[in-house]
């Protein structure tokens, strides 16, 4: 088997591709063959330029969702193609919001399966095979797809880096939305965020339940805006309450690869670190000289956080 | 109102994994409600209280006739429980496990489907909409917030940058994310309350799937290695003796971001 066609599901927002598109793009020409990208949206001609420049040749692009969650009319869209014999033989998509609703819907409609979280693809022969972590990203499962294509693969945001290859605009051409779906979003909400975003800070600092009580946050926010960092949290505290799910690092949440990743007070749970031990740097502060967290730490302090972290804060204000 | 929430019982997540010969997760242990289910099962609970009338029903699959975590889910109120278990569904991927799911859940004939986000050990994070598609219901994932008036479901969906309001007609099938309320502690009353509760076991066959099409035979998928990343090396740890902060200066100075 040969990859002949690979379609990207691409994302954007405000007229600016999503990173992990053109990762995926740049990943899918590796694999050889047609490299063509599908978007839902009605700003297809803005990014055509981006997906482009990153290999795309053409988008097809299902125009103004007219408010609906992107999973149904997108997923519809990609079906009918597949259907009326104009399909790919591997469809890439992002281990995000939207392109898991998407690949999910996708999986039903084509009665295929869909592996998700993966960070490579390659074709071994004849296969096509996904590995994907697992157990916190200590063990690598590699996953031959057995049914005939399409093949439906989720690639988590970061496994790939993404390269130019010089190409032109992509043309865009328009698709078929058979089911416009019926849930709507009827407002959006941007919550307002000074630092850098998460997924793209060079410095990371984030707390878990070690902080001991919500108002103890404010301390990782203080240190994160002293090093012009995200602040970030584990599992622990988001499902507590403390923090939103926007900030939690993990396997669940953002996966981030910093330059620096601080972690104050968490222990680090496999869920965690399958988030954070990309990070270049690590360095963590916790009082269990047993946390697993220090298994993945380049410097590595065993003591309290309420008493490291006011004095690290004080050092990098006096600078 | 009536409400089905989809729930996994999971190996206790703090033990290390194994795997089994043929690479399923090993689940010989003792299983439990996955963490991620009991902020479905409250919230549940909580429609079902402020619409005045109606039931939890509990969906699950488990190999062994696994009971454990249904009684914690049932003993924080649910009504009842159906669990699909089949030695058929081994190696069952996240379609046929949405496939079984799905048949289930019809027959409770529910105006909300809840479910997690994921599940903390498999992590696909595909099946409240593969669900959703298989029962032709319109779905909203990533709830933070739910409401229902009017026969619409109400959610304030995470995205990248915040939320989005979303609306879909019931019946509908909503995925939460953890921390979307405070899942409620099982009473020594609940407890007690659960174990009399009705658990209906059934099998592929009682749903009306082919055995032969689920499972791994049937998932399209098939596991050729299992490897081990490579790991990342230990580097210093230090004891805090009042200055450990300056460790920590000093490597952000070496490494010439501050």
């Amino acid at each position: 088997m040969t990859l002949n066609r690979i379609w990207v599901f691409a994302e954007a927002a405000d007229g600016k591709v999503a990173p992990i598109t053109l990762e995926m793009l740049t990943k899918a020409r590796e694999l050889g063959g047609t490299v063509e990208a599908v978007y839902g949206g009605a700003d297809a001609d803005a990014i055509a330029a981006d997906l482009g420049a990153h290999g795309a040749t053409t988008v097809f692009s299902t125009g103004d969702l007219g408010g609906s969650l992107a999973g149904v009319p997108v997923a519809s869209a990609i079906a009918g193609q597949v259907e009326a014999g104009n399909g790919p033989d591997l469809i890439m998509l992002g281990t995000t919001y939207d392109g898991r609703d998407v690949g999910a819907r996708l999986s039903v409609l084509l009665d295929k399966p869909v592996l998700t979280n993966n960070v490579d693809i390659a074709l071994d022969g004849d296969a096509v095979v996904a590995t994907t972590p697992i157990f916190g990203g200590t063990k690598l499962v590699k996953t031959k797809f057995t049914a005939a294509g399409p093949h439906i693969a989720l690639f988590r945001p970061k496994s790939f880096t993404a390269e130019s290859s010089g190409g032109g605009a992509a043309a865009v051409q328009a698709i078929d939305v058979p089911d416009a779906g019926a849930a709507k979003i009827v407002n959006r909400h941007i919550e307002e965020s000074t630092g850098p975003k998460l997924d793209e800070a060079e410095i990371v600092v984030s707390g878990g339940r070690g902080l001991g009580e919500a108002e103890k946050y404010a301390i990782i926010e203080e240190l994160a805006g002293l090093l012009k960092a995200a602040p970030g949290a584990s599992r622990a505290i988001v499902d507590a309450g403390w923090v939103p799910y926007s900030y939690q690092v993990g396997q669940t949440g953002k996966v981030v690869k910093p330059t620096v990743y601080i972690a104050a007070g968490i222990s680090g749970a496999t869920q965690h670190l399958v988030g954070m031990k990309g990070s270049k740097n690590i360095i963590a502060i916790n009082k269990d000289p047993e946390a697993p967290i220090f298994s993945v730490a380049d410097l590595g302090i065993v003591g309290d956080v309420h008493k490291v972290l006011p004095k690290l804060v004080e050092a990098l204000k006096s600078r | 109102m009536n409400v089905v929430v989809c729930v996994k019982q999971i190996p206790d997540p703090a033990e290390p994994g194994k795997l089994e010969a043929d690479n399923t997760l090993d689940r010989s242990g003792k299983l439990i409600l996955d963490e991620s289910d009991s902020y479905g099962v409250e919230m549940a609970l909580q429609l079902v209280d402020a619409a005045g009338g109606g039931e939890v029903t509990l969906v699950s699959m488990a190999p062994g006739g696994e009971t454990a975590g249904l009684r914690t889910a049932l003993a924080m109120g649910a009504a009842k429980a159906i669990l699909v278990s089949d030695d058929a569904l081994s190696g069952a991927g996240a379609l046929d496990t949405a496939k079984v799911l799905a048949a289930a859940i019809k027959r409770a004939e529910p105006e909300l489907v809840l479910a997690a986000t994921e599940s903390s050990d498999g992590y696909t994070g595909t099946i409240p909409e593969q669900v959703a598609a298989l029962l032709g219901l319109p779905s909203i994932t990533f709830a933070k917030h739910v409401e229902i008036a009017d026969g619409t479901v109400k959610v304030q969906r995470q995205t990248e940058l915040g939320y989005d309001e979303v609306e879909s007609p019931l019946p509908a099938v909503v995925s939460v994310t953890a921390g979307v309320v405070e899942p409620r502690y099982p009473s020594f009353k609940g407890i007690m309350a659960a174990k009399s509760k009705p658990v209906d076991q059934v099998t592929v066959a009682d749903l009306g799937i082919d055995p032969g099409s689920v499972g791994a035979a049937g998932a399209g998928q098939e596991i050729v290695a299992v490897e081990d990343a490579p790991a990342r090396e230990a580097g210093e740890i230090v004891e805090d003796d009042g200055e450990a902060y300056t460790r920590i200066v000093g490597f952000l100075e070496d490494l010439k971001v501050i």
